[in-house]
């Protein structure tokens, strides 16, 4: 069996398959299903300041293989969120990555300063690229300046222990370009990606279906998208540790974004469908792993950045695995 | 494929039983006993559509019109479909035999009283599918129980006959006048309270009906228990996707789920009229401005 741990910038998570932001509120519904503390980490969705009630209806609209929501981080407000949801996800022995978002740098700030000391925090994703903000130009993570101040500001506001990632947006000219910044300053790692802005109309209302006009494309249609997203900033910036997110819905979607350079996943909309993907989904990529003749996660990681050489010295000792096994079946 | 946790909704891989014709609408019967063993009036289920590889990645809601636990034979549910759009129409043509991707039991089910109180039950379109089930308690507990159906034509109506068995008293409108009386569920609900001398009405079935049954029961000073529609994505409370703008115990209104909290309401805690807007008393309105 191959090992399933994984290290995100010193800290150790039993397994690299987490829940996704704003895909799992924090982890107590999922919890009638399946044991939260299996989970490599539950990934609350993003807190702000104050308790904000999110956008009017019609916040969904089902596209193909996805679908685009305008919730507009609807949340209790960080104290409440601390003193039920943080509390929750501690007792129930649950790693928390807590996403944060702000109107501003300080916001950030104040809410990284509250996270500070609370035990069940195991990583903060900060999402500086939610796109349901009022105003597009909001969007931090659509400019490398306003991302690098945000994350300085929270890397020093931070525990030193605790590992900040920023989660960027796939809706940018060069997203290697944010990613940079986002390192150089002080980033330990990178979500990739949030939802792509996108829209639907109702052809028989003739108008915007969605209470918000424009919202967030989600799910299996974005998963190329995340793909490349993952590749590109891995190849830019090899030693900094990502969480992909994009559509991830199987174990070998799974696979797919470790081999493009990410040391762990989160499984998002799949859960609107299947409250039970996260589990299957870390199951079916163990089994891939296996099947692949990979030891340990840590192994597979960009490991299609290979060249052909590297890959095939891999793919041989893979086929000798699989020629085992298939003699041990003819034995049988 | 999951076992349940705390009693809560558990995921089941349930084969068809039955699925039969009734007006417009098909009503499943799926072998579901976890399900089954968790029903009481007001739950839905979520049912994923399309098979596998689907590209239609969200559930579909159904109130429950019953469910019969496991005895001799498996447990059993029962939900009333029509089919809307795609994934429904997908939903339609399965046959016996075949598997459904289950969810359930899910919401909070309609609150009963301790004593027997007679009540008026009103049901629009299939909307009546989960007051059957809430009836047969309600007549068990010695409850004196009306029905009032109503739908936009006759092929619309649904558990006519059910209604009937059940309960006996059962008014019919329709907006065309194919069926019962020519009109809305509210021209005959007055004179369905007034009969029963209700103390409470329970309606399930389109959200402007809803509104208007509540208005009714205010004006006869009794409380209207609704289930309401809202589009959802996930239906476990998890997406914030199906709120609806709801007056507190504490006075304050906030967006709340209706899978979660609901889909079952008191009608006058509803705010009806700001369904898809966001007024400035809804707590944390306030911070929606400038971001």
């Amino acid at each position: 069996m191959a090992d399933m741990t994984t290290r995100l910038r010193g800290v150790s998570f039993p397994n690299p398959v987490f829940t996704a932001s704003g895909c799992a509120a924090a982890g107590r519904e999922l919890g009638q299903f399946f044991d939260v503390a299996e989970l490599g980490a539950v990934v609350t969705k993003s807190i702000m300041l104050r308790p904000r009630s999110g956008r009017p209806t019609p916040r969904m609209a089902e596209t193909p293989s996805g679908m685009v929501n305008s919730i507009g981080l609807q949340g209790p407000g960080i104290d409440a969120f601390i003193a039920n949801d943080l509390q929750w996800l501690s007792d129930n022995g649950a790693r928390a990555v807590v996403s944060i978002a702000g109107g501003t740098s300080d916001e950030f700030v104040e809410l990284t300063r509250r996270l500070s000391g609370q035990p069940a925090v195991a990583m903060i994703e900060v999402n500086i690229s939610c796109p349901n903000v009022e105003n597009r130009g909001q969007v931090f993570a659509c400019d490398a300046s306003a991302s690098s101040r945000v994350i300085s500001a929270v890397r020093r506001a931070a525990d030193p222990r605790t590992p900040i990632f920023a989660k960027l947006s796939p809706d940018v000219t060069d997203i290697t370009l944010i990613a940079r910044a986002c390192a150089d300053a002080g980033a330990d790692g990178l979500s990739l990606i949030n939802t792509l802005l996108g829209m639907v109309i109702d052809t028989d209302t003739l108008a915007p279906v969605l209470g918000g006009v424009t919202g967030g494309l989600s799910g299996p249609a974005i998963r190329p998208v995340a793909v490349r997203c993952v590749w590109q900033v891995h190849k830019v910036v090899p030693h900094l540790p990502i969480l992909g997110i994009g559509g991830i819905r199987t174990g070998l979607d799974a696979l797919e974004f470790i081999l493009a350079g990410a040391s762990a996943v989160s499984v998002g909309t799949a859960v609107f469908g299947d409250p039970n993907a996260p589990m299957r989904v870390l199951a079916e990529l163990e089994q891939a792993l296996d099947e692949r003749g990979f030891d340990s996660v840590a192994d597979a990681v960009g490991y299609a950045h290979l060249s052909k050489e590297q890959r095939v010295a891999r793919v041989s000792d893979a086929d000798r695995f699989a020629a085992a096994s298939q003699s041990a079946i003819g034995t049988d | 494929m999951s076992s349940a946790r705390s009693g809560g909704p558990v995921q089941e891989q349930a084969e068809i039983f039955a699925v039969a014709k009734a007006g417009d609408y098909f009503q499943f019967t799926v072998i579901a006993p976890q399900i089954a063993a968790g029903f009481k009036p007001g739950h839905f289920v979520a049912v994923a559509v399309g098979g596998p590889n689907t590209s239609m990645l969200l559930r579909r809601s159904f109130a429950l019109l019953g469910a019969t636990p496991t005895d001799d034979f498996a447990g059993t549910v029962q939900f009333v479909v029509a089919a809307h759009g795609p994934g429904t129409q997908w939903l339609v043509q399965r046959k016996p035999g075949d598997v459904l991707d289950i969810v359930g039991p899910l919401g909070t089910p309609f609150p009963l009283p301790n004593a027997p109180v007679p009540a008026v039950l009103v049901g629009g379109g299939y909307g009546t599918a989960p007051l059957i089930p809430l009836a047969q308690q309600l007549i068990a507990r010695g409850s004196d129980v009306e029905f009032v159906l109503g739908a936009a034509s006759a092929g619309r109506l649904y558990g006519e006959l059910v209604a009937k068995r059940t309960a006996g008293k059962v008014s019919v409108t329709t907006d065309d006048g194919s069926a019962g009386t020519k009109g809305r569920v509210t021209d005959v609900l007055d004179e369905a309270i007034t009969r029963v001398k209700a103390e409470v009405v329970y309606a399930c079935g389109p959200m402007g009906m809803l509104k208007a049954v509540g208005e009714t029961a205010r004006r006869h000073a009794i409380p209207a228990q609704v289930a309401v529609e809202e589009s959802m994505a996930c239906g476990i409370g998890v997406c914030m996707t199906c709120v609806l703008p709801v007056r507190g115990d504490d006075g304050k209104s906030r967006l709340v789920r209706s899978c979660v909290e609901g889909p079952i309401f008191l009608a006058d805690r509803v705010r009806w009229d700001d369904i898809g807007r966001l007024p400035a008393d809804i707590v944390g309105a306030d911070a929606m401005i400038g971001h």
